[in-house]
């Protein structure tokens, strides 16, 4: 029975957001709130009637046809609505308002891909697309969002509401770009990919299931893009390779009490052979065109890490990419990871004097870096650096580690 | 915040050829010196590096060569970010291109909006 209980949230998160994307893309994104309605109804009945009959062969059929039935009871009962959308989508000539709703696994693809360009539209915040996303094409709920986010579920509620009503108001079209138009609006589409990944892989969230579904519901997007023949452009092999060499990682990075495990400490073991060899594939595909985006040289030094052993050329390729990573792009993580690696390269003392010139303080993790580059050099610097980490750290997790430092200092 | 152009000039031999070893090495000595300047978010605009291929326009004269009198050429140039242009000249320290004898001219930009006025 317990196998039943889990099966709802399961198929809710696997298949709602399969059927909103080709609901909504017959209604158009006016009315996706319909859309979102029947399928909700749809599951609402699932529950009820596997509760008292117990489940049917094949779960997800069975919600497929309610679904479908469900929509099909919709348009008849509302026959002006129906009548402006039969006109719309297929200029009906003979006057009936016999919809095909067309659930082949196909259609899903093409409505989910088609349902990511809409919400990642440049007229809402990217905030708003991440979190639409996370609802409309990964079935994600409001109080899993707001987890995800550090945040409560009117705060999100709010946020997805005036980000549906802003795509209304702009008219925005559940349909992919023009191929002249796809290479700007991938871009947009790419970054919300990456921050999903981001949300999950980096969250502070103690929901580590959650974290592991965000990963991989980015991952399954991604897919999405390196499927379709217009999409499939180096750049997104470059993200997905990307996310295979992060996610190669996952169950070594944390902890059996939720903490993270620094890179150097990890149990290689744990890393994922299968994950690293598709990151592979997908870094090989990506190595066409001659324009090279951010997500190539983040893929690359992320492969880069998936060789423990420590050497003079894999620090050396990993500087380099960060280089020219931060000619791309200024981030302040990618300024302390060069310097990190510009120590692995040309020793503590160099990479002290390019340390100094970042400019970043106050922030923990720059003095993190200085208290670990002046650790050998000038010792007292050094716990300095840490104690002044100490004080701005905000998680627990990150305390704990500082202070362990600083043990070893003093 | 002010920009400034880093121009590099040195005397260059377009007959001498570096070994792909000796090129990675120059290479290298450069990305980590614009690297730098990019993680102190200082970089405005990466540039360009110049060829050898060059013409001289004067008074409808076309003459070959980017160097009229002078051996040392124009070889290079970025754009970066700083308060002053004392900023600039601490960054143009440590450009490559002085330990093979050359140097690096430190300009201010003209802001767009001042150009208009």
């Amino acid at each position: 029975m317990q196998k039943d209980k889990e099966l709802i949230p399961h198929l809710f998160r696997t298949e709602y957001s399969k059927i909103t994307a080709v609901l909504a893309r017959l209604f158009g994104f006016e009315h996706i709130e319909i859309a979102e309605d029947i399928v909700s109804d749809a599951f609402m009945i699932a529950a009820e009637t596997w509760g008292q009959k117990g489940l049917p062969d094949n779960p997800v059929a069975w919600l497929y046809t309610v679904s479908k039935n469900k929509a099909k009871d919709y348009l008849r009962r509302n026959q002006l609505f129906s009548e402006k959308i039969v006109s719309a989508i297929q200029n009906n000539t003979t006057g009936a308002y016999e919809i095909e709703i067309d659930l082949s696994g196909k259609n899903i693809n093409d409505s989910q891909l088609q349902m990511m360009f809409a919400i990642c539209h440049p007229v809402i915040t990217v905030e708003a697309q991440v979190g639409l996303s996370l609802r409309i094409l990964c079935g994600f709920g409001i109080e899993e969002i707001a987890d995800a986010f550090l945040t409560n579920k009117e705060t999100i509620n709010k946020r997805l509401f005036r980000a549906k009503e802003k795509l209304r108001a702009a008219q925005v079209k559940i349909e992919l770009p023009g191929e002249a138009g796809i290479s700007n609006r991938l871009a947009a589409v790419l970054t919300t990919l990456y921050l999903l990944f981001n949300e999950g892989y980096y969250s502070l969230s103690q929901n580590i299931s959650l974290r592991k579904d965000l990963c991989l519901e980015a991952m399954r997007l991604t897919y999405l893009l390196a499927e379709n023949k217009l999409t499939k452009r180096p750049e997104v092999h470059a993200l997905l390779a990307l996310m295979c060499f992060h996610s190669s990682r996952f169950e070594a990075r944390i902890g059996k009490g939720g903490e993270s495990i620094l890179y150097e400490e990890q149990d290689t073991s744990l890393w994922d052979k299968e994950l690293i060899l598709r990151g592979q594939h997908y870094l090989n595909l990506a190595s066409t065109g001659n324009s090279i985006s951010k997500y190539h040289l983040e893929a690359a030094i992320a492969y880069w890490h998936t060789i423990k052993t420590d050497s003079h050329e894999k620090w050396d390729n990993i500087l380099q990419l960060y280089n020219q990573l931060l000619i791309i792009e200024y981030s302040p993580a990618a300024a302390l990871n060069r310097t990190y690696a510009y120590a692995k390269t040309y020793g503590k003392p160099a990479a002290i004097i390019e340390a100094e010139k970042l400019n970043l303080a106050p922030n923990y993790l720059y003095h993190c870096l200085l208290g670990y580059l002046y650790t050998g050099v000038d010792n007292t610097t050094a716990l300095n650096n840490f104690e002044t980490a100490l004080k701005q750290a905000k998680a627990s997790a990150d305390k704990t580690k500082i202070k362990e430092y600083i043990k070893q200092l003093s | 915040m002010n920009e400034f152009s880093l121009i590099f000039r040195s005397a260059q031999d377009p007959d001498v050829q570096f070994s792909p070893e000796q090129m990675q090495g120059v290479l290298k000595q450069w990305r980590d010196w614009i690297g730098g300047i990019a993680a102190q978010d200082r970089l405005a605009n990466p540039g360009n590096r110049l060829g050898f291929e060059a013409s001289v326009v004067r008074d409808n004269v076309v003459t070959d060569g980017p160097y009229a009198e002078i051996k040392e050429m124009i070889t290079g140039f970025i754009i970066v970010k700083g308060d002053t242009i004392q900023c600039a000249i601490e960054m143009a320290k440590g450009c490559p291109v002085l330990k093979i004898g050359g140097s690096v001219e430190v300009r201010s930009i003209i802001p767009m909006s001042m150009e208009m006025n």
